[in-house]
């Protein structure tokens, strides 16, 4: 009995030694997965300072955060979220900063021969068109605004398919239920946008910017690993892996 | 907090679906559970582990399959598309097969089960009295096994009523088409408004409540009726 109740009293040490270690626990919207994972890896090599990562949908984010859920920094894929949580007094409003611009592309992964999607899309030549869900997904919002100023809001929504997240978006087109479709730039591979046949980089002045922000939150707001992730997030290193996945950074900041 | 047009179209189109669901279930799956009872066939293992698959896949995981097998490449598209009927995801009928299979066996099951419980007798006594088959069926284990029956429908109605993640991957959230009310529920807290949230998924507990307690009210008659015709004979 007595050894019992020792080796749960070492179990119990073991498991809250490191607690108070120096550790960060990051929420990152889903979108951002590929690109977070090297910036993580390359700020725990600098610092020694461990990073737990929970990627999630923003919403699902935003809710677990306003009941409590024990993070240190929220990266949403948009400003609009960070905002809220700032208004109700979670989250810091200095450090609010658009960490990432993503970018929208029309993409077909059975891209036509003969024509560009570009047409395919202003033609109507399609069965059902894919987009994030625009309540819910800045992409998909931004999807929307294109579609408005095509003046093609209208006829092409009765063959809307709408995704819950980008990522879903993406997998109606490259499962090929979906003809045609909006996407994020950063899940395309780097040489995608060189075949107008498959992709069309949507001009940014057909839709607002999806700025994707991150904020410290209010319970963190002092802590010294927080800020110093914050400061490497602008570092030039760190700019041109957001770059290079396909997102812009804004450059005075 | 009342519901709006959507929330609404959300709730027949969700009533709408489970009772086709159901109906064609227990169409179909009332074959399959019959020969699962009586067979003494090897298959008897292999068969139920299949229709029990359902059961222990992640339901995001079998609408992802379902998506690529009924996607234009897939062998159910394939197959659709040759009988002219185009590709399932993304419409009714498309919830309609995905739900078939997601619900399988919470209408097998319970039939199996009941037609099990009635043992050999019933089927000795009906040949004796030279019932062929469906003579028999309809005749004899029908009326005895009805608790099951029973089960089988509300179990299937009430889970195609809950299902999220199967919907999730093949809907693509068209109104009145795929958007049902788990969904609808779902977009209303991605998108902060809890309150639509709060009333819909409430209406939604109470009816799965009132269901389970008709459930088992309906299983405790059954079981005196059956306690009564065995103390006759």
């Amino acid at each position: 009995m007595k050894l019992v109740l020792s080796l749960i009293f070492f179990l119990f040490c073991f498991n809250t030694l490191d607690v108070h270690a120096k550790q960060l626990r990051i929420a990152v919207a889903s979108n951002f997965t590929q690109t977070m994972k090297p910036i993580v890896d390359n700020f725990e090599q600098e610092t020694r300072i461990k990073i737990k990562t929970s990627f999630a949908s923003s919403g699902k984010l935003y809710a677990q955060i306003r009941h409590g859920a024990p993070f240190q920094l929220f990266f949403s894929a948009d400003q609009d979220k960070p905002e809220k949580l700032i208004q109700l007094g979670l989250a810091d409003k200095t450090s609010q900063y658009t960490y990432a611009i993503g970018q929208l592309v029309l993409w077909s992964a059975k891209p036509d021969s003969e024509k560009s999607v570009k047409e395919r899309l202003k033609k109507s030549q399609f069965k059902r068109l894919a987009l994030a869900n625009s309540k819910l997904a800045p992409y998909g919002m931004a999807a929307k605004q294109v579609l408005q100023n095509l003046n093609l809001l209208g006829p092409s929504r009765s063959k809307w398919v709408q995704g819950e997240n980008i990522s879903q978006t993406y997998q109606f087109i490259a499962t090929g239920n979906a003809q045609l479709g909006f996407v994020a730039r950063s899940q395309l591979p780097k040489d995608a946008l060189t075949n107008p046949a498959a992709t069309w980089l949507v001009p940014h002045d057909l839709y607002s910017p999806v700025k994707q922000d991150v904020v410290i939150l209010e319970s963190a707001k002092s802590n010294p690993a927080a800020l110093r992730f914050m400061q490497f997030i602008r570092s030039a290193k760190v700019k041109n892996i957001i770059e290079s996945s396909g997102y812009s950074t804004l450059t005075n900041n | 907090m009342a519901f709006s047009q959507e929330d609404l179209t959300a709730i027949w189109l969700t009533l709408r679906l489970a009772t086709t669901v159901t109906l064609l279930l227990l169409i179909l799956g009332t074959p399959i559970a019959y020969w699962l009872a009586r067979t003494q066939s090897k298959l008897k293992g292999p068969i139920s582990a299949i229709v029990a698959l359902p059961l222990v896949l992640p339901p995001t995981v079998l609408g992802f399959y379902l998506l690529i097998a009924m996607g234009p490449t897939g062998f159910i598209g394939e197959l659709t598309q040759s009988l002219g009927l185009g590709t399932l995801p993304f419409t009714f009928w498309g919830l309609v097969i995905a739900s078939l299979f997601y619900s399988l066996p919470f209408v097998v099951q319970p039939i199996q089960n009941a037609i099990e419980a009635l043992g050999d007798r019933p089927f000795e006594i009906a040949a004796t009295l030279r019932a062929g088959p469906f003579d028999t069926f309809f005749s004899a284990i029908l009326p005895q096994a009805k608790p099951g029956f029973i089960t089988a429908g509300i179990l299937g109605f009430a889970h195609t009523i809950g299902e999220f993640g199967v919907v999730l991957m093949i809907g693509g959230n068209i109104p009145g088409e795929t958007k049902v009310v788990s969904v609808q529920i779902y977009d209303h807290v991605e998108a902060l408004e809890y309150g639509q949230a709060h009333t819909l998924a409430g209406s939604l507990v109470l009816f799965s409540f009132i269901t389970l307690m008709l459930l088992y009210w309906l299983q405790r008659k059954g079981r005196f009726a059956n306690m009564s015709f065995g103390s006759k004979s």
